[in-house]
């Protein structure tokens, strides 16, 4: 048993030490700065710069998080506290079953459903021509993926949340909202923040759906109706094809590093906050 | 003018004099019936709690004595499955049937439930929060009304310098203390306490006790309790209640020291 457990503590830092040996090529070739930062991606000149790749990816993470975050918020709360138990009865197997449908085919529905929809109707409404191939349209998939994992861990953070805290609320003479408001989001603060934590974590690290929908061309762009490239995707798409270009493969690994790093730096960040939200910190 | 004095005074005498014999309530409880689902939690409840004194839910685990007392203050609400019917007067006011403001209405009774639920914030703010909920702003008059609140339930002297910790550092007692220093805050008529001491080692729920004989003084006062001593320590009135039926109630005297139905004789002597 222990072993095990030191086996699964010991594999995120085998991970990352392997992806760190196989980037130190690229490393020695390049300064980690002008890797991380230079918006130059030439592989066939030997010019490897990731950063249209980054902020591809945090862009598509902060679009999801902002289309997704005070959606879950809302469903919970109202789950929660308003809806009847039948309805809750019937969203318990909706959001399992949503959590369980493979990317693929969130993809696939991208394809079919969000594109047209960003490049055919929102788009023109901005009076923009895209393809819907997109950032946004990456946004919106990555969204309703990231959507089950969010509102399942919600509603389990608001229904611990002591009945007794809430009729001291009603006793002292706070409505319905108001104990909502001051108390229950008060409490759970902390589950509030890795449930969003988790949740990003998740919609940086997704390849697949997002991949079928953004676009995938390397550009800064503002734009999210223009497309764009994540880190996963490049790497999806690209290992085992390129690799006869010399530190092609480096790069790929350095790619893979950024993402394990980022996904890490997130969870460091919200397990900070955690601890900072407690109330019991007041 | 002589005359019309002694009418006047006629008229303020025989309101007091019909007081004497029957006590004001301050509670009036008209067939009150609570079922969740099949289950009949309060089966057509009619209670008269008196005003300025203690009156004690006494019954078995289970009879309904807590959902009773819940149902007071329409805390009922927050139970999707209960089904309430009947009336409950606060004064003129009926809180279950009401469109009053119902908050108002749960301000005039503070509870105190079995285990102690600081609002998670600092110990300042838990007895400040209804008293902002009211509409006070002015902030030299909050901090006046917290320390008189903490004063009044004997937990100033413990607290001042470490106002604005949180709550939860303070002890179970502690935190008793602070939740019935919270609920007075808002100047209730009533206090409703849900096995107050139940949690509470016995040095604190000595503490509470105390309070209570106090506050007596001031509150109309509705405790539910198991201990058949506490109920003989603080009651001016015992309510003994057996699957959500009221069997019998009156002094303490005549209650427990003279009980008429068998459930309670049962009771007294298992519970002793």
């Amino acid at each position: 048993m222990l072993t095990a457990l030191v086996l699964i503590l010991l594999f995120p830092l085998l991970i990352g030490v392997a992806l760190l040996f196989k980037s130190i090529p690229l490393l020695n070739a390049d300064s980690i700065v002008n890797l991380l930062f230079s918006d130059n991606w030439a592989p066939n000149s030997g010019k490897f710069g990731f950063w249209p790749f980054i902020f591809s990816s945090l862009y598509v993470t902060v679009l999801s998080f902002i289309f997704s975050a005070p959606l879950c918020l809302l469903a919970a709360i109202y789950l929660t506290e308003f809806a009847s138990a039948r309805l809750i009865r019937i969203m318990h197997p909706v959001i399992d079953i949503l959590a369980g449908i493979p990317s693929v085919i969130y993809g696939m529905w991208g394809i079919l459903v969000i594109v047209p929809f960003v490049g055919d109707y929102l788009a023109p409404v901005f009076g923009l021509n895209s393809s819907g191939y997109s950032i946004l349209a990456g946004g919106i998939v990555l969204a309703i993926m990231c959507i089950p994992y969010m509102l399942n861990m919600l509603i389990e953070t608001f229904k611990s949340v002591p009945y007794g805290l809430k009729e001291a609320g009603f006793s002292l003479g706070a409505t319905h909202w108001e104990t909502i408001k001051h108390i229950v989001i008060r409490k759970s603060r902390p589950g509030i923040i890795s449930a969003f934590g988790l949740g990003m974590a998740k919609a940086f690290g997704e390849t697949l759906a997002v991949m079928m929908v953004v676009g995938n061309i390397a550009r800064i762009t503002g734009n999210p109706f223009e497309a764009g490239y994540p880190l996963p995707a490049l790497i999806a798409n690209n290992y085992g094809e390129m690799l006869s270009i010399p530190l092609y493969d480096s790069a790929l690994m350095f790619a893979a590093l950024v993402l394990f790093v980022v996904v890490l730096l997130i969870n460091l960040v919200f397990r900070y906050l955690i601890i900072a939200s407690n109330p019991a910190k007041v | 003018m002589n005359t019309l004095t002694a009418k006047n005074t006629d008229t303020l005498m025989e309101p007091r004099a019909i007081r004497k014999t029957k006590p004001e309530s301050a509670i009036s409880i008209k067939n009150l019936n609570v079922h969740a689902g099949s289950h009949h939690i309060l089966n057509n409840i009619n209670l008269e709690i008196p005003k300025n004194k203690v009156t004690v839910l006494l019954g078995p685990s289970g009879c309904g004595k807590t959902t009773l007392l819940k149902s007071l203050n329409k805390l009922t609400d927050l139970y999707k499955e209960l089904d309430v019917s009947g009336s409950v007067f606060i004064g003129k006011d009926d809180i279950l049937n009401s469109n009053h403001n119902i908050p108002a209405l749960r301000q005039k009774m503070g509870l105190l439930s079995q285990k102690p639920y600081p609002l998670p914030v600092s110990i300042f703010k838990n007895v400040a929060y209804g008293l902002k909920l009211k509409g006070v702003k002015d902030k030299k008059l909050i901090a006046y009304n917290v320390e008189q609140k903490l004063k009044e339930v004997g937990l100033w002297e413990e607290v001042k310098d470490r106002l604005h910790s949180s709550a939860d550092s303070l002890s179970i007692g502690q935190q008793q203390r602070l939740c019935l220093a919270r609920g007075l805050a808002v100047k209730p008529q009533i206090i409703l306490a849900d096995e107050p001491t139940s949690a509470l080692d016995p040095v604190s729920s000595k503490i509470i006790e105390e309070r209570f004989r106090e506050l007596k003084k001031y509150y109309t006062i509705v405790i539910v309790t198991h201990i058949l001593r506490q109920a003989q320590r603080l009651a001016d009135n015992v309510v003994f209640m057996h699957y959500g039926k009221i069997i019998e109630q009156g002094t303490p005297e005549a209650v427990l020291k003279n009980p008429q139905s068998s459930q309670l004789k049962e009771y007294l002597v298992d519970g002793f």
